[in-house]
């Protein structure tokens, strides 16, 4: 490790990558400098790349290779699965389950931005004011964030009982009959889909927050000698400067809906009767949720998600490098 | 003037508390009798208590608790270790390859768990470490790592290069450069990370569900979900498990709320 003696080189960590790459002339003596220190860079990050290509590059291989050989339980096992190319795309693009659950993972993943993001907007510009207890109450604020998903999934199950839930109590004080939340085909998607708007807020209400704070306060002073009101403030100053923010939070939080699966399958398994499959629900019950388990179809249906969530997280990327340029 | 502020604090108030309403409920349902359970309308609140609930807890899901402990500590030490020095790497020593590692590092994140489950378990099934806790930390850590590697490499981006170089004068190696300067000033950045670690992994449903729903040690996550699936009557036991489940977070938020807020803006905006 101890590649110091006889340093001439700039110490400076730009000045030997720069010498490293631009500087042909003085080769031989950088050379085999420049050498251990990539060697050094290297030991330090190759754990993490050989934990990539094996816990995420092997699974995902799997993954694919799962999708495109048909398996029984027993070859699943024992090997050997027939290579069947694109046949289980075919069977699941033709699976009457398969278009209700893209529709249901647009409505659900749409609305749920919706909500979080406009709820998250008015929350953080609340909690941007100053007064007494604003920090606290805002860290409060982030508790659904952090509880295990199956919590918050069970909690809101009870609450959302038809019988005994204290929604419908609710309800019924103000003289609405008992909506079957979980149990009626009509009402199952809307039901997971507040769940998750309501774990999704905190997260959005802490990202436009740091937004405005970074906006500086002399724009709201110029803004506010022109004479501009608060509503006006706000679209004509505050949510044009806080568009890459804003940019960032949407993409990253449909990346995040998209992966949602825990809340839907414990508040209704994607039932009743489909009524709230997702394609991440879908995948799992094609996989784990019966006892005739189809992992060529499931992973098929994984690899579409995988796709999908590929597009957005990319548009996300750029969305991040162009807010950070 | 004074007023106004005393009014944005008393909606402030009423805005947490609605939004809170959800953790008091299940608090609430946690302490309910049996028999109250189905009384119309719910008792707002636990007049007629009971422990039963978490009397449950105590005899049945012990060992859940512990073992979800374990797991997540696991996946804590598993991420730190393998993330801390490829953050010191990124940030420091320009390991060549670096931009397609940091891609590569964003857009591993953005995979389903659900989809990384289906080849873990085929993998698993072949090795032979399906329903162990050792193949649970590994998938586990999996969402954790490439938030920790980033984070740790934006943390170390920001310490001075006078601080290495005053150790490279006095001849430490790359090796003893990182443990004994970067490490102890980047304990801002071990706290985050492990913080999100243990969360992550405590909450695990997914892989839990997959790869160790037969197995002898199980976490809470799927302790509570038994109870869900078996005894659909008795939620103040379902409901002690999950205020006992809640514990980590809410300690944690009380301990390191600005690690907390820390974590989630860094993951999504550098700054």
């Amino acid at each position: 490790m101890n590649e110091t003696t006889g340093s001439a080189l700039p110490v400076s960590d730009r000045g030997v990558a720069g010498a490293a790459e631009n500087a042909p002339a003085t080769r031989g003596r950088l050379n085999r400098h420049a050498m251990t220190r990539q060697l050094a860079a290297w030991g330090f990050v190759l754990p993490v790349t050989v934990y990539l290509l094996l816990f995420y590059g092997w699974p995902l291989y799997r993954n694919i290779d799962l999708s495109l050989r048909h398996y029984t339980v027993r070859s699943f096992v024992q090997g050997g699965a027939k290579f069947v190319g694109l046949q289980n795309y075919r069977t699941i693009f033709h699976d009457p389950t398969f278009l209700p659950a893209l529709e249901h993972t647009a409505i659900f993943t749409a609305a749920s931005l919706f909500f979080q993001f406009s709820i998250g907007m008015v929350l953080a510009l609340f909690f941007f004011q100053h007064f007494k207890l604003a920090r606290t109450l805002r860290a409060l604020f982030l508790v659904p964030w952090l509880l295990p998903l199956i919590v918050s999934a069970s909690t809101w199950s009870w609450m959302l009982n038809s019988d005994s839930g204290v929604v419908n109590a609710a309800l019924g004080v103000v003289g609405v009959g008992p909506v079957h939340w979980l149990t009626s085909p009509t009402w199952a998607l809307t039901s997971v889909t507040i769940a998750n708007i309501w774990i999704g807020i905190p997260f959005n209400l802490v990202l436009l927050h740091s937004g405005l704070q970074s906006i500086s306060s002399d724009v709201y002073e110029a803004a506010s000698l022109d004479g501009a009101g608060s509503w006006k403030r706000f679209w004509l100053v505050t949510f044009p400067l806080l568009r890459p923010v804003s940019a960032i939070t949407l993409l990253l939080g449909l990346v995040y809906t998209l992966k949602v699966f825990d809340i839907i399958w414990i508040m209704t398994r994607g039932g009743p009767a489909d009524a709230s499959t997702t394609l991440a629900t879908y995948s799992y019950q094609l996989g784990f949720g019966t006892l005739l388990p189809q992992f060529d179809t499931g992973a098929a249906v994984g690899n579409v998600l995988i796709l999908i969530a590929l597009v957005f997280g990319l548009a996300y990327i750029r969305a991040q490098r162009k807010a950070a340029a | 003037m004074a007023r106004r502020r005393w009014l944005r604090t008393v909606v402030g108030v009423v805005l947490t508390a609605l939004m809170l309403f959800p953790l008091y409920w299940m608090i609430n349902v946690s302490f309910t009798k049996d028999n109250r359970m189905r009384k119309s309308p719910p008792d707002l609140l636990p007049v007629h208590g009971t422990l039963a609930g978490y009397r449950a807890v105590m005899h049945q899901q012990l060992p859940y608790l512990a073992t979800s402990l374990v797991v997540a500590l696991g996946t804590v030490i598993v991420t730190v270790v393998l993330a801390a020095p490829a953050g010191y790497s990124l940030a420091k020593l320009r390991p060549r390859g670096r931009g397609a590692l940091t891609f590569l590092l964003l857009i591993v994140q953005m995979i389903p768990a659900i989809i990384m489950a289906f080849g873990f378990y085929a993998i698993y099934l072949r090795l032979g470490v399906l329903n162990t806790i050792p193949g649970l930390i590994v998938a586990d850590s999996t969402i954790a790592i490439p938030f920790a590697v980033l984070i740790f490499t934006a943390f170390m981006s920001g310490i001075p290069g006078e601080l290495l170089q005053a150790a490279e004068i006095d001849g430490a190696g790359t090796l003893r450069r990182f443990l004994s300067v970067v490490l102890p000033v980047s304990r801002n950045a071990v706290v985050t990370v492990s913080l999100f670690a243990f969360l992550w992994s405590w909450s695990d449903f997914v892989f839990a569900s997959t790869l160790d729903i037969s197995g002898h040690h199980q976490p809470i996550t799927l302790g509570i979900y038994h109870y869900i699936g078996n005894n659909n009557q008795q939620w103040n036991a379902i409901m002690a498990t999950a205020v006992v489940a809640s514990i980590p977070a809410a300690v944690l938020l009380v301990l390191a709320q600005r690690y907390v807020a820390a974590g989630v803006t860094a993951g999504a905006v550098k700054d």
